[in-house]
């Protein structure tokens, strides 16, 4: 176990290391930010003092050596459009993304799992029909069109909750979250629900046909035989074996849904971090975008890490061991 | 005395898109306490599914139309689904063919066996654990304790198939449906396994149903032997009549076919023709076309004969010793 | 597409405008006929989400059946790389490459390709590693027949079943993701109406009456959407092996 985590830290590392060299060539081969930044009727002697600024006259190589040495010391530049560090920029964000994306992800399992085992479990019923052809609208059905009809029944129409924002924040065990005010919650749940939908449908498919499957082993009915009622064979029997392709998913995505909430953010107007990368990329911003990249590789690389040692712990079959 | 099991015109259907299907057709023959019935037919021919009628359990598309299924003289089917429950593990029990697939993967075997001592009797999982154990020494499997901890994988084929035996015998059923238990294992494995079985029948006084394939199985094993034919019972008897002098063609030609059973040397006939297809059977006899005693009469039902404890469903049956 | 006339803007769904038109669904901000507009958005979503698929498509096929055909180190690496893609969301993929790009339409079916090309490639490497241990490719190997003609003519067959219905969905989803880009700003311009940058103009209307100008080209995408699915759907049950069973 100690191995595998040392091996898969140090790959880990490679990765981001990898992709680091990736986002940058390919963020910088875009167009030249200092055209969008500065006003056209600048002098030139400006424009050239910006761009010594922001070292543009550097060769690639140099600039992404600069880049990685100011990654070690911490700083990952300054955006060029708030003039502030990057950093700041992107951490003053991240608390209300995760916010979204957490209370999207707790909607997605707490609806999606019990409906996916219901359809599985009375998969002829009508209810299990209803559910299935609404997981299909859940994921084929772009988010930000439902998000837009949510806006305007819940918001514009019966005037219930608030079109967009994200509500008061207040202090919860030592964490700023806009989730411990009644306010908060008025503001994220409309946007959450919205982010919730892909996931949910992923989940509920995913689980019903690990349960139809499931239904039909030896083991249970073997269960059956011993006399085990129905509720006891799904909840000890059949769900801990249905929860290891659920628990892989589930961690694929959770990266997805973290991408995803740059659509509800935007649709939502949602202060988070994917709205914050929707603004740098119409407007060039290069050091936010690279950041907000990098921070995406390393989230991913944590979730794959966490899947892998959960999926270890409900599958016995499944060792972990380092090297081959 | 009553029997351990008594099985009285039992009818199980299937209603799918290509036909009506009787898999079980009329099926009765009882098991008495202590003793091993061998249920042997073709493949196909129906022994599973009275398996599963006998315990309730028979899946969409398909469901018992009709008999009686009596244990210690109770009779299952007119139990509310609850009811019968309860009597499923522990007053009958059922182990599969295929000791790879009947233990959930994921879950040790002692918790898959105290769950299944829990549901019908109400103790710690301590106590449900060390009852788990004793049954498992029961069955021969040495340093229970261990095993107890293990997840299925770890165990050999013929190790879990005592595991599901030892979980059939947790609360000491009158009866246990044992389903083709041996074939997925090898000979010697097998042998130990029938020894066992023999032993607890003897010393427990469960009814056992052995379901097979394999008459050479169960001409050893057995007390008394069904023989199974397009899910009816075509001949039944103590299993040293229906060996040694069988009277259906169809059992004639089961046994022509078995080397054990055999003279040594000789040429081992196979019975001509293919297993029936229950969708569209022939009238009368289902065993006409491939019969090579079938005339014209056998296009009617065969009436049922019975000669002392043998009997057989035939027209022209061959002659009683 | 009906003239443009600013004094016809906003018009309701069902008025006569200017030019004795009647204006089904209504028009937009600048006058434009929705139901024209739409239909000539969803023209445009159609020639993205068919080309960018049929450009996927191919290049999943080449990468999934070499990596199959060749085996070891070349499968490998492929394999690898795929994988790593598809652990990516789409859109985040689709988003980074639209910003190096730029705006246009051949820009998006570029990024929808590098996008969706991974999820062909995976399914034809499947399919196509239970073919290859089957006795007729072995065959076919060891005769002189060139490797691309072993490749298309002998393994393609057998993987395609597989193959077309990950293509339906992917259409879809490709129209989906080209229509999310589109709103999000990032993807066509107003000027060359998608549905999605027909729903986005619409979006700034939201708080107002006008319903139409984002509702009805919604609604469009959703029914071309979702029925794209089923058709996917229906074609998985009708190859489905297990079916006839
Ligand atoms: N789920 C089902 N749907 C339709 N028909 C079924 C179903 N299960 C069983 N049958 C029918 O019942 C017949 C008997 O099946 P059964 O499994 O009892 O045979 P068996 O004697 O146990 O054979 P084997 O030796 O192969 O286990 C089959 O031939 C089939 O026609
Ligand atoms: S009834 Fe006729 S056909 Fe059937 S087994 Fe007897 S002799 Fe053969
Ligand atoms: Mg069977």
């Amino acid at each position: 176990m100690l191995g595998f985590l040392v091996q898969r830290l140090l790959q880990a590392v490679v990765v981001i290391f990898a992709m680091s060299i990736i986002v940058f060539l390919g963020v910088y081969a875009i167009g030249n930010p200092i055209d969008v930044m500065i006003d056209p009727g600048a002098t030139q002697a400006i424009r050239q003092k910006l761009i010594e600024q922001y070292g543009l006259d550097q060769p690639l190589w140099q600039q992404y050596w600069t880049f990685l040495s100011n990654v070690v010391h911490g700083d990952l530049g300054t955006s060029m459009v708030y003039n502030v560090s990057v950093i700041k920029l992107v951490f003053s964000r991240l608390p209300a993304t995760v916010e979204l994306v957490f209370v999207a992800v707790m909607i997605a399992t707490l609806i999606g799992i019990p409906a996916g085992i219901y359809a599985g479990y009375r998969p002829n019923s009508l209810l299990a029909r209803a559910i299935m052809a609404l997981s299909v609208l859940g994921f084929s059905v772009p988010t930000f069109w439902i998000g837009m009809l949510l806006v305007m029944a819940f918001a514009v129409n019966l005037g219930w909750l608030p079109s967009g924002g994200r509500g008061d924040v207040s202090s919860f065990l030592g964490l700023r979250t806009s989730l411990a005010t009644v306010d908060g919650w008025r503001h994220v749940i409309m946007p959450a629900f919205n982010l919730s939908l892909f996931m949910m449908g992923l989940l509920i498919r995913l689980t019903r046909a690990g349960m139809v499957e499931a239904m039909q082993t030896d083991y249970v009915k073997f269960a059956r035989a011993q006399g085990l009622p129905d509720r006891q064979i799904v909840f000890s029997h059949v769900l801990r074996n249905i929860s290891i392709p659920i628990v892989t998913v589930f961690g694929l995505e959770l990266g997805s849904t973290l991408a995803f909430a740059v659509v509800t953010e935007s649709v939502f107007n949602w202060p988070g971090i994917g709205k914050l990368i929707i603004d740098s990329i119409l407007q060039l911003d290069r050091p936010v975008m690279v950041t907000y990249l990098i921070l995406v590789v390393i989230l991913f690389v944590l979730i794959n890490l966490v899947v892998d040692i959960v999926y270890a712990q409900l599958d016995p079959r499944v060792r972990l061991k380092g090297g081959k | 005395m009553t029997k351990a099991l008594d099985v009285r015109g039992l009818t199980t259907r299937f209603e799918t898109r290509s036909g009506d299907v009787t898999a079980v057709n009329n099926v009765s023959f009882s098991v008495e306490r202590g003793r091993i019935m061998g249920l042997v037919g073709e493949s196909g021919s129906g022994k599973s599914v009275t398996g599963f009628s006998i315990l309730g359990l028979v899946e969409e598309p398909g469901h018992i139309s009709g008999g009686e299924v009596l244990v210690e003289g109770q009779d299952l089917r007119a139990l509310k689904p609850e009811a019968l429950r309860k009597l499923r593990g522990s007053k009958v029990a059922m182990v599969f063919q295929d000791p790879m697939m009947t233990l959930n993967p994921v879950l040790r075997i002692g918790d898959q066996m105290a769950m299944a001592v829990r549901v019908h009797e109400n103790m710690s999982k301590r106590a449900a654990w060390e009852r788990a154990r004793e049954a498992l020494e029961i069955v021969g499997i040495p340093a229970a304790g261990e095993r107890l901890k293990a997840y299925p994988h770890q165990l050999s084929g013929g190790m879990r198939q005592r595991v599901a035996i030892a979980t059939a015998l947790l609360h000491r059923p009158a009866v246990i449906i044992a389903d083709e238990p041996t074939t997925a294992l090898d000979v010697s494995i097998q042998s130990q396994i029938l020894a066992e079985v023999r032993r607890l029948a003897d010393e427990t006084g469960t009814a056992i149903v052995w379901v097979t394939h394999d008459l050479a199985v169960i001409s050893s094993l057995a007390d008394d032997i069904c023989v199974m034919y397009a899910g009816r019972i075509v001949e039944r008897g103590t299993a040293e009549d229906v060996i040694a002098a069988p009277r259906h063609p169809y059992t004639v030609g089961l046994i022509g076919s078995v080397p054990s059973l055999h003279e040594p040397g000789a040429h081992l006939p196979q019975i001509p023709g293919s297993t029936p297809q229950l969708a569209n059977l022939p009238s009368g006899c289902p065993f006409r076309p491939r019969c090579p005693r079938a005339s014209d009469l056998c296009a009617t039902e065969p009436p049922l004969i019975e000669t002392g404890s043998h009997s057989v469903s035939c027209h022209r049956p061959m002659e009683a010793p | 597409m009906a003239k443009l006339d600013w004094m016809d803007a906003f018009l309701k769904p069902g008025t006569v405008g200017s030019g004795g038109y009647t204006h089904l669904l209504g028009t937009d901000n600048v006058g434009r006929d929705m139901l024209s507009a739409i239909f000539y958005g969803l023209r445009t979503s159609f020639i993205i989400g068919l080309s960018a698929g049929a450009l996927a498509l191919f290049v999943g096929i080449c990468i999934g059946l070499s990596a199959a055909y060749f085996g070891g180190r070349i499968e490998a690496f492929l394999m690898r790389i795929v994988d790593l893609q598809l652990s990516m969301p789409a859109i985040l993929l689709a988003l980074v490459l639209v910003a190096v790009l730029g705006q246009g339409v051949g820009q998006i079916i570029l990024a929808l390709v590098v996008a969706q090309y991974a999820y062909f490639a995976r399914t034809t490497h499947g399919a196509a590693t239970v073919e290859r241990s089957k006795d007729y490719i072995e065959a076919a190997r060891s005769t002189p027949l060139p490797t691309s003609r072993v490749l298309f003519r002998h393994l393609l067959p057998n993987v395609l079943p597989p193959l077309i219905v990950v293509a339906t969905v992917q259409v879809a989803s490709a129209i989906a993701l080209e229509a999310t880009l589109s709103f999000l700003g990032v993807g066509l311009p107003l000027t060359e109406p998608s549905l999605g940058s027909l729903i986005a103009n619409g979006f700034k209307y939201i708080h107002t009456d006008r319903y139409w100008l984002s509702i009805y080209p919604g609604l469009f995408l959703m029914v071309t959407v979702v029925t794209i699915n089923l058709v996917g759907d229906q074609v998985r049950t009708v190859l489905d092996p297990r079916r006839s069973r």
